[in-house]
């Protein structure tokens, strides 16, 4: 064997295994965060943390639980408003719309899945803050939503479109109009995937912080309705994690713990839903 | 059911409307529509609610460094620096490690290795923003003021990107971490462009007596290259937007400075901080001024990004055909 051979053989060798380093830093650095999220947030997790408001600035102690109704309240606004726009407009781009209009509208969904969350924030506060003069639940949850329409109409209409032709053209065949083939024979064959996305979307709006500073803003009580400042998981762990005070600083890492945990499962559970095809009970 | 005609176009309007169709098509264009509105409301709102520093500054606003709401003088230069230095920092770190880190999953790990380890890194990508500043905060940043610092200082202190004091928060430590936040984007991107790399253009190289590296970085990578750009840009896009993790760890101090150590400020961190405390308009909209800014960076990198990475899995099935 040459020099020359044997040393392309090495450099072969050493450049593949440095990509097997790099490969491997980077998965490392998930287990790194989960470690040091469980050490931190497992050792300052507690009971209280849960039930109990807030307690006054510069006291030890409270908890959380306005800012875990909170998330919990505007989570849920923001999947009544966002879901359905994505869905139904999903179902448009996959089923009726014609070249034109599509990709009009799916050149809108991609800018839209682009903009700097920031500036979703900015959006929300002048078009729901202004007029209604204070911060609300109602602000935060149309920032959220706003960010959960280009996920779930793209992956609709990705998964309605996967819909193999030939169960269309069975419905069809059989006498069923349009509307009820889509209805009834081609999104339950796409709920899998639709669900998915959806979860996934919710996902990744429940950690979202930057959009609601300035719209849902924050609140230290429990905020009723949804007309208030409300208080979310994400924002606390920002205003306690950049203050002085060490208990805040703990109950950050609680909250940190908290928020990462619930959005690994929703991700987890929804990545199974989807290639392992968990029956989900449906009517 | 009693229309006769083929479903489609040639039945009457009110068949249609009967059958129910018509009705579907137009709630769904309806919500369909709203998408298009929402975005185009977007873009009208920041338009019209910066006006003021338009007019004041025109694009003098951008070349202009003194940042100074009491005497109403607004200039974004030390935040455009900001963002734009730790972007780079961030892709310094993150294209090497994230390319080689696809080229690993794309060509050298078995199927269900890869497909494992991109569970994980898809979970990595999941991480919300705020968790990396929370780290950023109690962990990256005293290790930058106690080990990274004297590490760099020391033997490098001379240049006068790493002279100058530390105080943990900075360009450098934001930048460490945008680089882990988006080293997810490029490797899932540029695993699913080598991917698409025709089979053949290996089998050519590698009969050709190439070694297997050879193969990977001379051909494979090569006719992947735009896509891999393009999985760099939309890191570039989500970086510069990146709010929270900086905010939290780069200092918040509106001053262009040429060390790595020291502290800085970003666009997305000065909307983020001074937003809800803006007094009067003119600061009001200079914040939302550079937001548009940001938007329209983002926008364009987000559309190179995409239209290379349809260009190059488009040659890979064409070739492949």
């Amino acid at each position: 064997m040459g020099r020359r051979l044997r040393w392309r053989r090495f450099v072969s060798n050493f450049m593949l295994a440095m990509t097997g380093v790099c490969a491997g830093v980077s998965v490392l650095v998930l287990f790194l965060i989960l470690g040091y999220l469980l050490f931190n947030g497992g050792t300052s997790i507690n009971w209280d943390f849960f039930t109990k408001l807030p307690k006054p600035v510069g006291e030890t102690g409270g908890g959380m639980s306005n800012a875990i109704v909170g998330s919990g309240k505007i989570l849920l606004l923001a999947s009544l408003f966002g879901v359905p726009i994505g869905f139904l407009g999903g179902i448009y781009l996959a089923e009726f719309s014609g070249k034109g209009t599509a990709s009009v509208v799916r050149y809108a969904a991609d800018l839209l899945n682009g903009v700097p969350s920031i500036v979703i924030g900015i959006f929300a506060y002048s078009l729901v803050v202004l007029p209604f003069k204070h911060f609300s639940a109602l602000a935060g949850a149309f920032a959220l939503g706003m960010m959960m329409i280009p996920i779930t109409l793209r992956s609709t209409e990705e998964f309605l479109k996967s819909v193999p032709r030939m169960l269309r053209e069975g419905a069809m065949a059989l006498g069923a109009s349009k509307w009820k083939t889509i209805a009834t024979v081609i999104v339950p064959a796409a709920y899998r995937g639709i669900l998915t996305a959806i979860l996934l979307a919710l996902a990744r709006v429940a950690g979202e912080t930057a959009p609601l500073l300035f719209t849902a803003f924050g609140n230290r009580y429990e905020s009723h309705g949804f007309s208030q400042p409300t208080a979310t998981l994400p924002v606390m762990i920002y205003t306690y994690a950049v203050s002085p005070y060490e208990d805040w600083h703990r109950q950050a890492w609680a909250a940190g713990l908290v928020l990462l945990g619930l959005i690994l499962i929703i991700n987890i559970l929804a990545r199974t839903i989807l290639s392992r095809g968990i029956a989900v009970p449906r009517s | 059911m009693p229309s006769a005609g083929p479903v489609g176009g040639s039945r009457s309007f009110f068949s249609r409307l009967r059958d129910g169709d018509e009705f579907a098509r137009l709630v769904t264009l309806v919500f369909a529509a709203t998408v298009v509105l929402i975005t185009a409301a977007l873009v009208w709102e920041l338009w019209i609610n910066s006006v003021l520093p338009r007019q004041k500054f025109g694009l003098h606003f951008f070349v202009t460094q003194t940042w100074d709401p009491i005497m109403d003088e607004f200039g974004a230069l030390p935040f455009i620096y900001g963002t734009l230095v730790t972007s780079v920092v961030a892709l310094l770190i993150s294209v090497p490690l994230g390319i080689g880190a696809a080229i690993f999953l794309a060509e050298l790990a078995p199927p269900s290795v890869s497909d494992t380890l991109q569970f994980f890194i898809d979970l990595l990508a999941a991480v919300p923003s705020v968790i990396y500043g929370l780290l950023g905060v109690f962990t990256v940043v005293p290790l930058m003021r106690t080990v990274i610092y004297p590490l760099l200082n020391k033997p490098f202190g001379f240049l006068p990107i790493f002279k100058g004091p530390s105080y943990g928060v900075g360009f450098f430590t934001a930048g460490i971490v945008l680089a882990i936040m988006v080293i997810p984007y490029i490797i899932s991107v540029s695993r699913e462009v080598l991917l698409s790399v025709p089979r053949d253009q290996r089998e050519a190289a590698l009969a050709l007596g190439s070694t297997r590296w050879e193969s990977t970085w001379k051909v494979v990578v090569p006719f992947a290259r735009t896509g891999i750009l393009g999985s760099i840009f939309l890191a570039l896009a989500r970086a510069l937007g990146e709010t929270m993790a900086v905010t939290m760890v780069i200092g918040n101090t509106p001053k262009i400075a040429a060390s790595l150590f020291a502290p800085g400020y970003s666009i997305a961190a000065v909307i983020a901080n001074e937003f809800t405390e803006a007094t009067g308009d003119l600061y009001l909209q200079s914040l939302i001024a550079l937001g548009l800014a940001l938007f329209l960076l983002t926008f364009i990198l987000n559309g190179l990004a995409r239209l290379l990475i349809v260009v190059t899995t488009q040659k890979g099935s064409g070739v492949a055909a």
